[in-house]
């Protein structure tokens, strides 16, 4: 049978077509993204989407699911905390056709501001909860999961990692069964989450969980590999596959593929089995402790760690302190970290902050969070999507109580950010008469996730035209009289747009509306900026706008034609005039 | 797991070592290996180190590796290839692409591109040094020197015959770069003495 190497992304997509899934919502988050960008291609059976943000994505996947459809949505693990409010009540109703949730986790933050272990929300919810380790089970274990779903009658949490959503590995594909939806019947005695059939629904839920937690022991995605026993070892998701290289050859593994709940009485028989068991497991000791708080005798977290990622190399040093030989060069690389690419529109608008020290600049989650690494340095404050406005709501309300009336506080979130939840807090700062001044990065695109549609872009995930929702007209309508619109590139103009809101009299927003360089769809202007030598006096000025391309060697500036693309903020800055641009 | 194999491809954040990776994968795969490879994604690409893994062999199980465990690692960017260095195996190979790119913090000014990377390298690794940027442009463009730097990797591998990798370069590549592609591999190969 013919194999494909697919990212475990690429498998749930693949996976969830076979399972016959109907609707799919998702909000972009690495590292996630990938499995609905790999569902278009299957837009004669299902039809897919980009919701604005998590939560939605969540209750539109159950909404379809109430409706009898098989249906599925996906995110990053801290999307899961934006969507956990309809998660948690879904988990009380339960569902109609099979339902599924992706959370996608990030050991090692590549790219993310936390590494929270998402198991522990499946056993809050009293979820079921699936852990595949490879790509072939990425597509098994989605089949599975809709299964689990209606046979238990609840929404199934499917967690991935970093390395599991991310690595790619042989599938082979199976066919596509369909699940057409019976006629839809009214039920508000399941559906309605009121305090009296939440009473009622509660003890329903429990008693599912029971059910499940005696189907765990026979799971099928639960397998023992039985070798030695002198040792045994229990692990799930990508650990197992540390592990298998990490342990001794005669090493006898109970493998999880359902993490919760635990199939304990299949455990304990392993564990009486072997000599000594270790439970391997990255971040949280999850397993480990209800294990342990079943009276069965286990290592792990003792040896592995609670912080970042694990792989088979350091469970080897960590558990048998055999450490792997390594040469030490005797040369050090000099850090590299991401950057604004070249022309990045966030740039003008960073530059303009970092020449007023004394603002404060709350910023969020996108590319635009590079605004604060050195040398633009201009970001007092990143915590979460949408944060970027409320958070400096609060640094303005407490300067204005502690009296520090010279403050001037700014708030900024980037277009999609702004439909995330962004918009809630422009509301906030409009009613709740906010002394800041909120600040949209409108590029035109999801950017850091890697060019995901948005309301504001024009287009809907499976290529369709849709109309664009305008965000000054949002600004409008939340009783922003004042809503200056502005080409961050130009650095004149940048500078004026912030002073003439900050002087204003009415409720006032900025908006920086310049495309992402990256975006193909978009015909840009391209050039190259050239230093005339002579006139450059080698004052670094144009190193302050912190761009790749530019660099001074021999004491002269020099810009790097392969990586400019004209855009002239460092031709803007240079005292002298020594940069001009090439057409 | 004894006859596994493992390659570091690194470099920087749009330097195509996604696409290198792919053709590596692509031939392995015809050649009957199981084989497994990860990637980054996400903030790293905007200009930041990255680093993608392939294993192949009979049966792989880690997608990743840790340090002293990597059989060859072949950098886009010089600096790159030593801060990876501590991931190979003592014995193990390096081709390295003798081609600088300045980080931020050194075009910022705030520190300065390392002497010696090669030197260093050459001092502890089998080291093959390959002026992929100069050899890409010869052929036309510096876009292809990550498909030169894989090239030198066949040869320093010795896996020219587990496949025909110029078959493998016409499947994997954009039917317009065909030729650019399997030049720039045959430059690349003849550029690595063994």
């Amino acid at each position: 049978m013919k194999k494909h190497l697919l990212s475990g992304n690429e498998a749930i997509a693949r996976g969830a077509y076979e399972a016959g899934v109907k609707v799919a919502s998702a909000y972009p988050g690495t590292p996630s993204t990938e499995i609905l960008e790999n569902l278009p291609q299957y837009k004669a059976d299902l039809y897919s989407e980009w919701a604005p943000n998590e939560k939605v994505a969540t209750e539109v996947a159950y909404g379809a699911s109430l409706a009898g459809l098989r249906s599925l949505c996906a995110m990053k693990h801290v999307g899961l905390n934006v969507a956990a409010d309809p998660v948690f009540t879904a988990a009380y109703n339960g569902v109609n056709g099979g339902f599924v949730i992706v959370t996608a986790d990030d050991p090692s933050m590549h790219s993310s501001q936390n590494e929270q272990d998402n198991r522990y929300y499946a056993k809050s919810a009293k979820l079921p909860m699936l852990e595949p380790s490879d790509s072939q089970e990425c597509l098994d274990f989605m089949k599975a999961a809709y299964d689990i779903s209606e046979r238990f009658d609840m929404p199934v949490l499917f967690r991935t990692t970093t390395r599991v959503a991310h690595s790619k590995s042989l599938v082979e594909f199976g066919e596509r069964t369909e699940h057409p939806a019976p006629a839809y019947v009214r039920n508000p005695r399941k559906n309605i989450a009121s305090p009296a059939n939440a009473m009622l629904n509660h003890p329903k839920l429990e008693a599912n969980f029971e059910e499940l937690r005696k189907y765990a022991n026979e799971c099928p995605l639960n397998k023992v590999e039985m070798k030695g026993t002198k040792i045994g070892v229990i692990s799930a998701s990508i650990a197992y596959e540390y592990a298998k290289d990490a342990f001794p050859e005669d090493t006898s593994f109970l493998k999880l593929g359902m993490t919760n709940p635990l199939p304990m009485d299949l455990i304990r028989d392993f564990a009486s089995k072997v000599e000594k068991l270790y439970v391997i497991e990255e971040l949280e000791p999850f397993m480990e402790e209800q294990i342990k708080a079943a009276g069965i005798a286990c290592e792990g977290k003792k040896f592995t760690g609670l912080c970042y990622e694990l792989n088979p190399q350091l469970i080897k040093e960590r558990v048998f302190g055999e450490k792997a030989e390594t040469v030490d060069v005797g040369v050090k690389a000099v850090s590299r970290p991401p950057a604004l690419c070249p022309g990045c529109p966030h740039r003008g608008f960073f530059y303009t902050m970092s020449k007023h020290k004394d603002y404060v600049v709350a910023g969020d989650i996108g590319c635009y969070t590079l605004g604060g690494s050195a040398p633009l340095s201009a970001v007092d404050s990143v915590v979460c999507m949408g944060g970027g406005f409320s958070i400096a709501m609060g640094f303005a309300k407490a300067f204005e109580l502690s009296g520090q009336t010279d403050k001037k506080v700014f708030g900024v979130v980037g277009d999609s950010t702004f439909f995330h939840s962004g918009m809630t807090g422009a509301a906030e700062i409009s009613y709740n008469k906010g002394n800041l001044i909120p600040v949209v990065l409108d590029n035109s695109i999801t950017g850091m996730t890697g060019h995901q549609d948005n309301p504001g872009s024009g287009y809907t995930l499976q290529g369709e035209i849709a109309e664009r929702i305008r965000i000054e007209d949002v600004l409008a309508a939340y009783g922003f009289k004042n809503i200056i619109i502005v080409d961050p590139q130009d650095l004149k103009a940048m500078e004026k747009a912030v002073q003439d809101a900050l002087a204003s009299e009415e409720k006032a927003a900025i908006i920086c509306r310049r495309p992402c360089v990256l975006i193909k769809r978009i015909k840009h202007n391209f050039g190259t900026c050239v230093v005339d030598t002579d006139k450059c006096v080698g004052c670094k000025m144009c190193l302050k706008v912190g761009c790749p391309a530019v660099t001074v060697e021999n004491g002269k500036a020099h810009i790097d034609a392969s990586q400019c693309v004209g855009c002239t903020v460092c031709a803007q800055v240079c005292p002298m005039g020594a940069i001009s641009r090439k057409e | 797991m004894s006859n596994n194999r493992s390659a570091l491809l690194v470099g920087v954040g749009g330097q195509g070592a996604i696409l290198t990776a792919k053709v590596l994968v692509n031939g392995l795969m015809k050649a009957g290996y199981d084989v497994k490879m990860s990637e980054v994604h996400g903030m790293s690409q905007r200009g930041g180190s990255v680093s993608t893994q392939v294993h192949w062999g009979d049966k792989v199980n880690s997608p990743v590796i840790g340090k002293g465990a990597a059989d060859i690692i072949v950098s886009f960017e010089k600096m790159e290839a030593v801060r990876y260095a501590d991931f190979l195996k003592p014995g193990g190979i390096v081709v390295v692409n003798d081609y600088e790119m300045a980080s931020s913090s050194i075009a910022a000014g705030l520190a300065t591109y390392p002497e010696g990377c090669l030197e260093a390298l050459q001092s502890h690794f089998e080291t093959h040094a390959v002026k992929a940027a100069e050899i890409a442009e010869g052929l036309g463009t510096s876009r292809c020197m990550n498909i030169v730097l894989f090239g030198a990797m066949v040869k320093a591998l010795g896996m020219e015959d587990i496949c025909d990798w110029e078959e493998v370069i016409k499947e994997t590549v954009p039917p317009k770069f065909i030729e650019l592609n399997v030049n720039a591999y045959r430059a690349g190969y003849a550029a690595v003495e063994k």
